[in-house]
């Protein structure tokens, strides 16, 4: 088996246009993979800690169907990227990308992966600043790391992108400091 | 040639009732399995969710009761990727020898007095010979997909299923020497409406090594050593997507349901119950099962291999021996 390729690049090709394009048929769908949005069970750093709280009790990401973290890319169809991408781990991310099977989303979490966060700095080589240069990103969560209901947050932009629609209530923002409630 | 008596032959005098009875059960089989196991993934998702206290899917529909169709209806929108060096044909063939053998498992199935499709003298002997095929196709699966992990949860996926089927075959031979056939319908007449005149009363030992069995050839946790997450990616379904691995999935159900619906008639009375005997009481009895069984895969984590192995043939198998040499000879005094 030869060695696999560890240069570091960004994903080739893009998706490709559906063969039935029938848009009633099409909304159905995009709605039935914006209610069903498995995440792939794949950590790089502590984003990841929040990942999994998200699945527990408290947050529970499991009430919009998001729950069931594959551990095979083939049956995922949402990538969190969790944490900081290191340069040795880019190939990975790119490959584990590219094993997913059409329609694939991918979500950065956490500043890191949106633009190198506090590892971002003249000089560094350690890692990628934003994993937008290796895949196509759809929703980016900020945060440091992003708390768990950013990360539900997320979600419900992904499928706001996905069908065009809000499905569940935004959140009441808390009064900033010096406003009055 | 006189033509005034002629008729247009009936097509249903031609046509033997054995084939038309098949072809209707069967089509109500398939409507059976296809929307049991949908239901039965929102429950286990809602018995997760319960176990672990959080409410499960909630949001999609009412309770979350349209998940498994949104689930359903993804799977099928999904890319189809047949990985590169693999085995085209034997890789898409795995999931379809898995899930085909399925419904001919649930023909002699009596669920009630008259509702059966096929009442058959070895019906036992025919359910046990088409389980078989799913090992065969986990093994068809992990090797076509090229995958080390594929190939490794294959072989425990046959080392697995090969050993628990021995212990299984021993217990279910206990209740049928006890009552002379392997007619599922004969067994379950023989048994009375009330539990303690069922065969799990005089046949405890064989129920218990059954339903261990039958997690272990369902490969459920806390046997799901095949599909191992922690260390084996996703094992033989490792390169499946979208519906290859909802076949499987779908598979995996339907053969839950099975080996529950040869618990209750076997050892739990089957359609017997205590009052107005009937289908539901056979359903309720399966599902009752399928709730334990989703229970167990949610409170145990999952056994190590050497562990799995030395349960079987230290255990199990010494038992169900011992178990069936002590029914023979107590029907032979």
């Amino acid at each position: 088996m030869a060695a696999p390729d560890q240069r570091i690049r960004p994903v080739e090709g893009g998706v490709e246009p559906p063969l039935v394009n029938v848009p009633p048929l099409n909304q159905f769908f995009d709605l039935c993979r914006a209610m069903s949005l498995w995440p792939m069970t794949f950590g790089l750093a502590c984003c990841a800690i929040e990942m999994m709280a998200v699945g527990m009790a408290r947050f529970d990401i499991s009430r919009y169907g998001a729950e069931v973290f594959r551990p095979s890319p083939r049956q995922s169809d949402l990538m969190i990227v969790a944490g900081t991408v290191a340069k040795k781990m880019a190939p990975a991310v790119v490959r584990l990308y590219e094993q997913m099977p059409s329609p694939k989303y991918v979500m950065a979490l956490g500043n890191c992966a949106i633009s190198g966060g506090p590892f971002s700095f003249k000089g560094q080589y350690g890692i990628i600043e934003g994993v937008d240069k290796l895949v196509p990103v759809d929703v980016y969560v900020p945060g440091c790391p992003p708390r768990p209901e950013a990360l539900l947050e997320g979600l419900f932009q992904l499928q706001q992108k996905l069908t065009g629609k809000r499905f569940w209530p935004a959140p009441k923002l808390p009064p900033l400091e010096g406003e009055q409630a | 040639m006189n033509i005034s008596n002629w008729t247009a032959p009936d097509p249903f005098v031609t046509t033997p009732d054995m084939l038309i009875r098949l072809v209707v059960g069967l089509l109500a089989l398939a409507a059976f399995v296809g929307a049991n196991a949908t239901i039965l993934v929102y429950v286990e998702r809602k018995v997760a969710g319960f176990i672990q206290r959080r409410p499960g899917p909630f949001e999609v529909g009412p309770q979350g009761i349209l998940q498994t169709i949104a689930d359903a209806a993804k799977l099928i929108g999904k890319q189809l990727v047949t990985p590169r060096g693999s085995d085209g044909f034997l890789f898409w063939l795995a999931p379809i020898v898995g899930f085909l053998p399925v419904f001919v498992m649930f023909l002699p199935i009596p669920w009630g007095e008259s509702t059966y499709v096929v009442q058959s003298d070895v019906g036992v002997l025919l359910i046990l010979a088409f389980a078989g095929f799913g090992v065969l196709s986990l093994c068809l699966a992990g090797w076509a997909s090229a995958s080390k992990w594929g190939l490794i949860g294959a072989a425990r996926a046959v080392a697995q299923s090969v050993g628990y089927e021995i212990p299984l075959l021993l217990a279910v031979l206990a209740v049928c020497f006890s009552h002379g056939s392997m007619d599922l319908m004969a067994i379950v007449k023989e048994q009375g409406g009330w539990p303690w005149q069922w065969n799990v009363a005089t046949q405890p030992l064989a129920f218990f090594i059954y339903f261990v069995c039958a997690l272990a050839e369902t490969n459920r946790a806390p046997f799901d050593l095949p599909e191992a997450e922690s260390e084996l990616t996703a094992g033989f379904h490792t390169e499946y997507s979208g519906m290859g691995f909802g076949l499987f999935f779908l598979a995996e159900y339907a053969n839950m349901i099975v080996v529950c619906s040869m618990a209750t008639a076997l050892f739990l009375g089957g359609f017997q119950g205590p009052a107005a005997p009937g289908p539901w009481w056979f359903l309720l009895k399966v599902y009752g099962l399928l709730l334990v069984m989703m229970w167990m895969r949610w409170t145990y984590p999952r056994v190590r291999f050497d562990q799995l192995l030395n349960l079987n043939w230290k255990w199990l198998l010494p038992l169900a021996t011992l178990n069936l040499l002590a029914t023979a000879v107590a029907l032979k005094l």
